[in-house]
C-alpha cells in the first residue's frame, strides 16, 4: 500500500488511526473527576502533540540515520515561525502560504548553517549548530527587532491588513483554510465526557501524518540506506566511491525544513512568535524527544514528543492542594509527608520528573519507549505460548 | 605503459622516510604483488593511491591520468577499489546492504538524491549482489548483520564489495591475513578467475608467498620504503637481495 511494505503500511494505519481518534483516546476521564486533569484531549495539547511530533521526526531523519547530532535544531523552528507570521501579517491569514513560506526560509538556513557546520564532524558539528542557533536567538531577541519583534516577538494585530483577506477595519485576523478557522471546534458531550474535535489539530495532524508517511519512505529508500552509511562508517563509504558530504548535507537540509514545517504550523495555531522559540533548551529538548522516544525508530522521535509535551502541560498543572486532596485518606502527619515528598516533582518540578524518566530510559531502555514496547509485546508473546502449551497439556488430564 | 605508473614517490610521516623514490609499473590485466617486511611501506603507497595520503613527491597515474589532489571518491570513480589491512565495512547494515552500497556507487555516481525511490524495487541491483554474494560463498548470510561476523567473513564480505564496482583496479591489502587455509585457497582461487575471466587487473600486498607465487605475474619488494627489485616471480624466488631483506625481518 502507497509504496509501504506491510508492517510499514500497518504501523502508517495504526498512526492514522490514533490521530483521527486522538480527542477521545486522551480524554479517557469525565469531566470534573478527580482525573480530569489528567485528560490531554483538549486542542492546544493534541494541536502541540503533533507539531512537535513533526519537529522530531525530521531531527530523527538527521540523528538517527546518520549519526549527526545537532544542538540547533530549534533555530530553523524559529525561522519558520517567523517567515510564517510575515506571510500571515502581509499576505494572507489562510495557513498555506505561510506553512509554505516557513518550510522554504527554514530549508534555505539549514542549508547555510549545515554547510559550515558539516565541515566537522563528532561534538564540534554540534558545537557549531548550538552556536548558530544561539546566535539566531540574539538575532531575534535584539539586533532584528524590527523584523521579529524582540522580546515580545510577533502576533497577528488589529492594524494588520494582509493584502488578500478583507478585514473589516479594527478586526483582527484569525488564521484559516479557506474560511475554516483553526480556533473551530466541534464539542460532543455523552455522559458526563466532554470531547473536543478542533479543526486546527485535524489539519496539523493530516501533516503530520504526510510527514511521517515521507519518513517512512526516506527510511527504507535507497538514500536512506546512505545515510546509515554515514552513520556507519564514513571512510568506506568515501573508498566506494560516494561522497558523503552531500547526503549529509541533503538529510540536514530535509531536517530542517520538517522543523520549519513545525514551526509554521505553531503559528498557524496561535498566531505569534517569540525569540524563545529559538533558545538553545528547545533545541536540547528534541533531542530529548528522539532518545527518549528511541533514536533511528520510526515511531519513537512522534511518541518522545508526545511523552514531553504530556509532561510539561500534565504534571506541570497538579499543585500542593491536588496532592492534598489526592492524599487526603492518609493520616494527617502521613498525609503532609508525603505531599511534601512529591511536591518538587510537580509544579516547576516537572522537569526533575522528565530528568528522572530520561535517566530511567537512557539506563535501562537504551532503545527508547519503542524498545520497551518491544520488550512487552515479546513478554506477551511468550506467555501466550506458554499459556498455550500450558492448555495442551491440561486437557488429557480432563 | 601500465595502467597504473608510479613515479619517484616519496612520503615521509616526521623524520621517517616511509616512501622515497618508489617507481613502479602494473600492467593491464596483470596481478602485480607488492611485497616486503612490516613496515616497509606497502600500506602507506597503496594510501598514496587511493587519496588517503598525498605523496610529497613524485606522480601516480592512472589510466592515462594524475590522481594526485582528488577525493577518494573520485578515485574510486575513476575505477580504483581498495580492500583493506584492517576491514572496512559498514557494520550496522546487513552483509546485502554492504554490497548494495558499491552496485549504488558504481551506477549512480558519487551522489544522487534518491529519497523516494524503493529500495525493494532495484531488482537489478540485489540480483548482482546475491550474484556476487554466491562467488564468495556468503549467500547464506545476506541478512546478518556485517559486524556480528567473523573476521574472515569480514574480509571476503570487503572484497566482494570491490569486486561488485568490476573495478580497472583493484588494490588488495593482505587480503588473506586471519584467514583459515581453506578460505585462503579458496580466495586464490576467486581472485586467479576474476583477474582470468573479468580481466581485473590487481595490485596484491601479500605476506603468504604461497599466495603470492599463485597469483602474481610480478613482483616488486619494497624494503624500508624502496624498491628493491621488480621481477617475475621465478627470478624473485632465487634473488638473493630479496633472501636478504625477508632474512632480516625473520632475526628480529
Ligand atoms: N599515518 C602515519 N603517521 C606516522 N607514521 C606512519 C603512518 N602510517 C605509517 N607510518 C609508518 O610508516 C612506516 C610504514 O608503514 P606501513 O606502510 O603501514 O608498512 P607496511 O604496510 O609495509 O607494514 C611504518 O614505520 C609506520 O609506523
Ligand atoms: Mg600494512
Amino acid at each position: 500500500m502507497l509504496g509501504l511494505n506491510a508492517k510499514d503500511a500497518g504501523l502508517f494505519l495504526l498512526v492514522t488511526i490514533m490521530v483521527i481518534l486522538a480527542p477521545l483516546i486522551l480524554n479517557p476521564f469525565p469531566e470534573g473527576s478527580e482525573l480530569a486533569q489528567f485528560n490531554a484531549g483538549y486542542p492546544d495539547l493534541m494541536q502541540r502533540f503533533v507539531i512537535f511530533g513533526i519537529f522530531a521526526i525530521g531531527f530523527n531523519i538527521l540523528f538517527g540515520l546518520t549519526g549527526y547530532l545537532s544542538f540547533g535544531h530549534a533555530a530553523f523552528l524559529g525561522v519558520g515561525s517567523y517567515a510564517a507570521i510575515w506571510m500571515m501579517k502581509l499576505l494572507t491569514l489562510n495557513v498555506i502560504p505561510a506553512i509554505i513560506m516557513a518550510v522554504i526560509f527554514a530549508g534555505l538556513f539549514a542549508l547555510l548553517v549545515g554547510f559550515v557546520s558539516l565541515r566537522r564532524s563528532g561534538i564540534y558539528f554540534s558545537i557549531l549548530t548550538l552556536a548558530f542557533a544561539q546566535m539566531s536567538y540574539a538575532l531575534a531577541y535584539s539586533v532584528l527587532t524590527p523584523l521579529t519583534g524582540g522580546e515580545t516577538g510577533l502576533q497577528i494585530k488589529s492594524t494588520d491588513s494582509p493584502l488578500l483577506s478583507n478585514l473589516a477595519n479594527g478586526e483582527i485576523g484569525r488564521a484559516n483554510l479557506f474560511g475554516l478557522e483553526m480556533g473551530s471546534s466541534f464539542e460532543w458531550g455523552v455522559g458526563n465526557w466532554l470531547f473536543t474535535f478542533n479543526a486546527g489539530y485535524y489539519i496539523a495532524g493530516i501533516v503530520m501524518l504526510m510527514a511521517f508517511y515521507m519518513s517512512i519512505r526516506i527510511f527504507r529508500s535507497p538514500f536512506g540506506m546512505m545515510l546509515r552509511a554515514v552513520k556507519s562508517n564514513q571512510q568506506r563509504m568515501n573508498y566506494t566511491g560516494l561522497n558523503s558530504k552531500p547526503y549529509t548535507l541533503a538529510a540536514f537540509v530535509i531536517s530542517g525544513m520538517y522543523a520549519g514545517l513545525a514551526g509554521g504550523l505553531l503559528v498557524a495555531m496561535d498566531t505569534q512568535v517569540g525569540p524563545e522559540r529559538m533558545f538553545w533548551t528547545a533545541s536540547g529538548e528534541v533531542v530529548l524527544m528522539s532518545i527518549l522516544g528511541g533514536v533511528g525508530t520510526l515511531i519513537g522521535p512522534v511518541l518522545g514528543a508526545g511523552m514531553i509535551k504530556y509532561m510539561e502541560n500534565i504534571i506541570s498543572k497538579i499543585n500542593d492542594n491536588i496532592l492534598h486532596q489526592w492524599f487526603a485518606f492518609l493520616p494527617d502527619g502521613m498525609e503532609d509527608f508525603v505531599v511534601f515528598l512529591i511536591h518538587p516533582f510537580i509544579g516547576k518540578g516537572w522537569h526533575l520528573t522528565l530528568g528522572l524518566v530520561f535517566m530511567a530510559v537512557v539506563i535501562f531502555l537504551p532503545g527508547g519507549l519503542v524498545e520497551g514496547g518491544q520488550r512487552i509485546g515479546r513478554l506477551f508473546r511468550r506467555k501466550k505460548r506458554d499459556g498455550a502449551v500450558g492448555d495442551a497439556a491440561k486437557t488429557p488430564a480432563e | 605503459m601500465g595502467i597504473l605508473e608510479v613515479k619517484g614517490v616519496g612520503k615521509r610521516f616526521g623524520g621517517l622516510a616511509a616512501l622515497s623514490d618508489v617507481t613502479l609499473s602494473v600492467e593491464e590485466n596483470s596481478v602485480h604483488a607488492i611485497i616486503g617486511p612490516n613496515g616497509a611501506g606497502k600500506s602507506t603507497l597503496l594510501n598514496c593511491l587511493v587519496g588517503k595520503l598525498i605523496p610529497d613527491t613524485g606522480s601516480v597515474m592512472f589510466d592515462g591520468q594524475s590522481v594526485l589532489g582528488r577525493k577518494p571518491h573520485e578515485i574510486n570513480q575513476m575505477g580504483i577499489s581498495r580492500v583493506f589491512q584492517t576491514p572496512e565495512i559498514f557494520g550496522d547494515l546487513t552483509v546485502l546492504e554492504n554490497i548494495m552500497i558499491p552496485c549504488f556507487a558504481k551506477r549512480d555516481g558519487a551522489f544522487r538524491m534518491h529519497a523516494f525511490e524503493q529500495f525493494s524495487h532495484e531488482k537489478e541491483l540485489i540480483e548482482k549482489s546475491e550474484h556476487i554474494l554466491e562467488d564468495v560463498n556468503m549467500a547464506d548470510k545476506k541478512d546478518m548483520h556485517a559486524a556480528s561476523m567473523s573476521r574472515g567473513d569480514k574480509r571476503r564480505l570487503e572484497m566482494a564489495m570491490c569486486l561488485v564496482q568490476d573495478p580497472k583496479l583493484l588494490l588488495l591489502d593482505e587480503p588473506t591475513a586471519g584467514m583459515a587455509r581453506a578460505d585462503t585457497n579458496n580466495t586464490i582461487d576467486l581472485l586467479k578467475e576474476i583477474n582470468e575471466k573479468r580481466k581485473i587487473t590487481m595490485a596484491i600486498i601479500e605476506h603468504d608467498m604461497h599466495v603470492v607465487f599463485s597469483l602474481a605475474q610480478r613482483i616488486t619488494v619494497l624494503a624500508q620504503g624502496t624498491p628493491l627489485v621488480e621481477d617475475t616471480p621465478d627470478n624473485i624466488k632465487g634473488n638473493a637481495k630479496v633472501q636478504e631483506a625477508y632474512l632480516g625481518e625473520s632475526q628480529n
